[in-house]
């Protein structure tokens, strides 16, 4: 399928981080979208004068390429919302660089920047604006940008996406809580499509709806990449989903990514301790499989993310945990053929 | 023969709401035998969170059992005074909920919320209360336990509050543990520590479960037999790999080629069609006929009773009937002509 080999030059990225000249900095034009050390660090209050530095997304990179999928997993409290809303400028970065189909979009106007990528989130519930009908709320984002100039190209293109999305244009005047889960989903899918956007984050889209419905959504989100050449960062906890939709797929811990690689090379060679024992946790939904397969189950809960470990935050958790895990932070490197890991003993 | 602990014989429940009645279990019934898993699987609004708590008696306003049987041991539980339910519930049935953050009380140290239990339902008094709670939190793989007792939940993390949860149900040693989607508001190696325990507790104290998921890979790893339920009524029940590897209903074999079997499955998922059912509006017919691919008209007309299938398989799917009749007319057939034949002969 979008199996096309990006390679991003690491060396060329880790310079870009110690000295980001943005000046001479190409970013790869196979890749749509580049994150180099990206980090949100939040301030918490933990008493009346004392704040702490919540990392929740710290020293991220990875890439996309054209019509890819990117697969992003990890526990709640991962920071992979934070890294896809960080994305989209939801949120201001703390630190990093993010270059957009070749253009570096962390000091770029947002209104410019949203006009290519759109996200669509977790909650169909409360995504939607209650009081607007379904014709305000997909041609909200084409008012905004001002694409068309009459009242009727717009409401066609409404329509259009609509049959899109499988719904029906006699609901365009409905309000969002006459539809179902699933049919809210595809109102918010439709939004964000509404501007031909080139790449969309979708967070936790499914896991809001019932099995029979998500099939249906991750089937359409299929159909969408393959018709408009749309490229996703497809965030979710559910690892079978999220394996099922990427071409490759990176691992979250405590705001790190711990390992990143194509789908087929992270799900038969996993190389974190973090993500053996998170693939081996999860439940497969064949008993044969399930009564031969040999869970790794992790002790204990997962650190606050205010009192990250220091070194690999993995760690505390960790079977083959050593000194050196307390002491430095293991590297992000590259172990052949894109496999992506950091950790000091696997 | 295996002892049948709890028999439901055509529970009905339904919710008396301002618009209309809910029929959220619609005569259904199954038995659970004596140390045996049973899971219970479907989507939300398919009845089998009403199921459990039609059992237990806990339902909320405006539910209403409104007819049907729970033999537990033999006795209806459905017909005893509201004191006697009182006094099975907890001590030979308990339950676990789904989200272990508010199924435990703020302003109680956990230790005295599993002191209760064990205070109204066994003979034990003064320290030996407590004594039982720190053996209960030990029990559940909890460290420290002589200082877990004095916390309160929110000092507790969220798989550790599932934890002190089953502390609790299994104060007094029931007969059978129920639990609510025991894993659904935990993380993936959370919830893969709290089914093995849940598995290891099983097999240490003997009890039977039920645990209600939407989760095939949860009823996959955990269960001996599985109930499919679709708006209130049961689908189809047997072992776990007569449902999985001979599904003979069409809404278990549709819901099973919708989700991804493996982390290498990139096969196109089969989605199924339409949205879920009004439960306002049940049809006559099977629940599921709007939305299946082999509905027939007799389908959209009456309700199909549940057939065997062999041993403990049943399903309710007039698909079934129609081949056994094909098959019955066949052989019937066949033993014509042969017959037929020895008469010429």
């Amino acid at each position: 399928m979008t199996e096309q080999v990006k390679i991003v030059d690491h060396e060329v990225s880790a310079d870009a981080s110690v000295n980001p000249d943005t000046n001479t900095y190409q970013p790869d034009p196979d890749n749509i979208l580049e994150v180099h050390n990206l980090s949100k660090h939040f301030d918490i209050k933990t008493g009346l004068f004392k704040t702490l530095p919540l990392k929740a997304v710290d020293d991220v990179s990875f890439f996309i390429g054209h019509k890819e999928t990117l697969g992003l997993v990890g526990e709640s409290g991962c920071g992979k919302t934070t890294v896809g809303r960080t994305l989209l400028r939801l949120y201001e970065p703390t630190a990093g660089d993010v270059y957009f189909d070749g253009e570096l979009i962390t000091e770029k106007n947002v209104r410019s920047l949203r006009r290519n990528m759109q996200m669509v989130f977790q909650d169909p519930y409360s995504s939607l604006n209650p009081r607007m009908t379904v014709e305000d709320i997909i041609g909200e984002s084409l008012s905004i940008h001002h694409i068309f100039k009459t009242k009727e190209e717009r409401r066609e293109r409404i329509y259009e996406l609509m049959r899109l999305v499988g719904l029906n244009k006699e609901h365009a005047t409905r309000y969002s809580h006459e539809f179902s889960g699933g049919q809210r989903q595809r109102i918010g899918i439709a939004r964000a499509l509404a501007i031909n956007p080139k790449f969309i984050v979708c967070d936790e889209s499914v896991s809001a709806l019932d099995v029979s419905i998500q099939a249906q959504i991750l089937n359409m989100f299929k159909d969408l990449q393959e018709k408009f050449n749309l490229s996703y960062l497809f965030i979710a906890h559910d690892i079978l989903v999220v394996t099922y939709m990427s071409d490759r797929v990176a691992v979250m811990y405590l705001g790190k990514i711990v390992e990143l690689a194509k789908t087929n090379e992270i799900n038969d060679n996993p190389i974190h301790p973090y993500t053996q024992s998170l693939f081996s946790a999860v439940p497969i939904p064949d008993p044969i499989t399930a009564r031969k397969s040999h869970r790794i189950v992790l002790e204990g809960d997962v650190p606050s993310p205010l009192h990250v470990p220091s070194g690999c935050a993995f760690r505390t958790r960790c079977q083959y945990a050593t000194e050196q895990c307390a002491l430095e932070t293991p590297p992000f490197e590259d172990r052949g053929d894109e496999h992506y890991v950091a950790c000091w003993n696997r | 023969m295996t002892e049948k602990l709890l028999q439901v014989k055509n529970l009905r429940t339904s919710f008396f709401t301002d618009a209309g009645e809910v029929c959220a279990v619609n005569g259904i019934s199954f038995d659970l035998e004596k140390g045996k898993v049973l899971g219970i699987v479907g989507e939300s609004g398919s009845g089998k969170s009403v199921t459990a708590y039609s059992i237990m008696q806990i339902l909320s306003f405006p539910g209403k059992i409104t007819g049907g049987e729970v033999f537990f041991k033999g006795v209806d539980l459905l017909k005893l005074p509201a004191k006697k339910v009182r006094e099975f519930r907890g001590e030979q049935i308990s339950i676990i909920f789904q989200d272990p953050m508010t199924s435990l009380n703020p302003v109680y140290t956990i230790g005295n919320q599993i002191d209760e239990a064990i205070r109204l339902h066994t003979s034990r008094t003064g320290s030996a209360i407590r004594e039982r709670s720190i053996d209960l939190i030990r029990l559940v793989g909890i460290n420290d336990p002589e200082r877990r007792v004095k916390q309160y939940p929110h000092e507790l993390s969220g798989g550790m509050r599932q934890r002190v949860m089953i502390a609790m149900a299994l104060a007094c040693e029931p007969d059978i543990l129920i639990a609510d989607e025991p894993t659904t508001a935990l993380d993936v190696t959370i919830q893969a520590q709290i089914l093995e325990l849940i598995a290891e507790l099983q097999a240490q104290l003997g009890m039977a479960v039920i645990i209600i998921t939407h989760d095939l890979g949860v009823i996959a790893n955990m269960c001996d037999e599985i109930i499919v339920m679709y708006a209130g009524s049961i689908c189809e029940r047997g072992s776990t790999d007569d449902i999985f590897y001979s599904p003979k209903h069409e809404y278990t074999k549709n819901l099973l080629r919708s989700i991804p079997k493996t982390r290498k499955s990139k096969e196109r998922l089969v989605p199924i069609a339409g949205n879920p059912i009004d439960l306002l509006n049940l049809p006559d017919g099977c629940a599921f006929a709007p939305r299946c691919r082999e509905c027939m008209e007799i389908c959209l007309e009456q309700h199909p009773d549940e057939l065997p299938i062999g041993g403990t398989h049943y399903a309710s799917c007039w698909v079934n009937v129609r081949e056994q009749v094909t098959h019955e007319r066949e052989s019937f057939a066949d033993d014509e002509i042969l017959e037929q034949g020895g008469d010429q002969v």
